[in-house]
């Protein structure tokens, strides 16, 4: 096994800052936009964001949830192990709000789509983007593109990208492993 | 554990410790789902379920449909009355033609105890067990245990008698095997004669009297009279077993404690409980029906996720 350092911490808290400030450059205020985080790993992602929008931004009542999106996959049965579900937090109405969907990775995009399918239940979203750490460009299952991108990488099918977080008590890093 | 150890849920006697564990913490994300403005997933789009109804039935059925409507999987109901078993067909040949058209889980509920095992051994869908006689009812044995947890935050090291018709009561014999399952203290108080003889055998406090019971217990699961099962009399009459083993508003406040009151339904108001009772707070029974719900799609999940197409 062999793996390559994507991002390290120094990068990744850059990244995470230009991030923020595209999202306050589409959305100003944030009073009329909610942040979601796609469980189960992008809820670190979303935590990091709303805390630098918070704290590095002066951005405040930033409205953040978190979506497990298990119930509405489309490979229900099909996987080796059998799906396990997170938690879903969200205390407030998505009815005509701008929903920023946050994740760590995309790469078939199989669970945005089932996180926007998901996110219905919570009301009819006025738009919908999505903000994803890392995109793995060439893998797409379904026409599913990210508004904001930390890095771009060609990874292959063999590949795998791991994104770590002090708060997992690990190092702040993103790998790309080869088995 | 991700995965249930059984292919059916026939009952709770088959299940072990870690089974729970896994029902009730899907059962926690479910009970969120239908929480939601829009309560519908569509896990279960490509599953066809039969309910096979061969005795009457009126919250289990509904609380089954909803849980499999609410997990958007396709729905049969059948009821035994209306049907060609009143014809003279056999269960299996009645099933066997339900499966033709490709059903995957079959619901059952059936007045002969072990009707759901003997199904199992003979066709290749999912069973799940929604009473069989006095047999067993696991799902409602399932959703008391889940609602005493929510409401005292967990099942291990209480006390929890079940009042009245043990005898021919399907809840009471679940609700013992899951309630020791899960750490809990189980006592049986009811008439002598409407207590099984081999009932202390399943490791049971036995109490002929309410108000000791009620003393001891953290909850106490009252259930119906079931009167449409008796053929001879067990008691003299409805007013003496009121008064020995009903239970009113009186009865609770002269304790020194506050106990957690359940009851499976549907109650015979002003019999096993009075109606100030029945609608205290201390009542956990529509607590018991709404988890009903929660639970079921629980079940109906992880015994589908185990169907590969």
């Amino acid at each position: 096994m062999s793996q390559k350092v994507l991002l390290n911490a120094k990068a990744l808290q850059v990244t995470l800052h230009r991030l923020a400030c595209q999202l306050i450059e589409n959305h100003h205020d944030f009073s009329n936009t909610v942040l979601i985080g796609i469980q189960p790993r992008g809820i670190y992602l979303a935590d990091r964001i709303k805390a630098l929008l918070e704290k590095a931004y002066d951005v405040a009542d930033i409205k953040l949830g978190y979506l497990d999106i298990t119930f509405f996959r489309d490979d229900f049965r099909r996987g080796e192990s059998p799906l396990e579900a997170n938690t879903t937090q969200i205390n407030f109405i998505v009815e005509n709000k701008k929903v920023v969907f946050i994740d760590d990775v995309l790469y078939t995009g199989r669970s945005i789509n089932a996180a926007l399918t998901a996110i219905q239940s919570f009301g009819r979203p006025a738009e919908v983007e999505l903000l994803t750490l890392i995109d793995r460009r060439f893998s797409r299952h379904l026409p599913i593109q990210p508004d904001y991108t930390g890095r771009k990488v060609d990874a292959i099918n063999e590949e795998k990208v791991k994104v770590s977080w002090k708060e997992q008590g690990q190092e702040d890093s993103v790998y790309v492993i080869k088995s | 554990m991700s995965e249930l150890s059984v292919n059916h849920l026939l009952g709770i006697k088959y299940l072990q410790r870690e089974d729970i564990d896994l029902i009730f913490e899907t059962a926690d994300h479910f009970k969120e789902v239908i929480n939601r403005p829009i309560k519908k997933v569509p896990s279960l789009r490509d599953i066809t379920i039969a309910n096979l109804f061969f005795e009457n039935s009126t919250r289990t059925k509904l609380s089954f449909e909803l849980a499999e409507k609410r997990l958007s999987a396709d729905v049969l109901n059948f009821s035994a009355a209306a049907s060609s078993v009143a014809k003279g067909e056999t269960l299996i040949d009645t099933v066997n033609n339900i499966l033709s058209m490709k059903v995957d889980m079959v619901v059952m509920r059936h007045p002969n105890p072990g009707a759901g095992v003997f199904l199992s051994k003979h066709i290749q869908a999912s069973i799940i067990n929604a009473g069989d006689g006095a047999h067993e009812h696991p799902t409602q044995a399932l959703l008391d245990c889940f609602s005493i947890r929510e409401r005292l935050g967990e099942v291990a090291g209480k006390k929890v008698v079940i009042v009245g018709d043990i005898l021919h009561s399907r809840v009471a014999l679940s609700n013992i095997f899951a309630l020791q399952l899960l750490g809990a203290e189980v006592m049986v108080c009811g008439p002598k004669t409407l207590l099984p003889k081999y009932i202390e055998s399943l490791g049971v406090k036995v109490e002929l009297n309410l108000r000791k019971a009620l003393e001891w217990c953290d909850v106490a699961n009252m259930l119906r009279v079931q009167n449409e099962r008796m053929e001879i009399s067990y008691f003299p009459t409805t007013r003496e077993y009121v008064q020995q083993y009903g239970v009113n508003k009186e009865l609770l406040e002269s304790l020194d404690k506050e106990i957690v009151i359940m009851h499976p339904g549907p109650i015979n108001r002003g019999v096993e409980i009075t109606s100030d009772v029945a609608d205290s707070g201390q009542a956990i029974i529509l607590n018991q029906v709404e988890n009903g719900v929660a639970i079921r799609m629980a079940v109906i999940y992880l015994l589908a996720s185990k169907i590969k197409k």
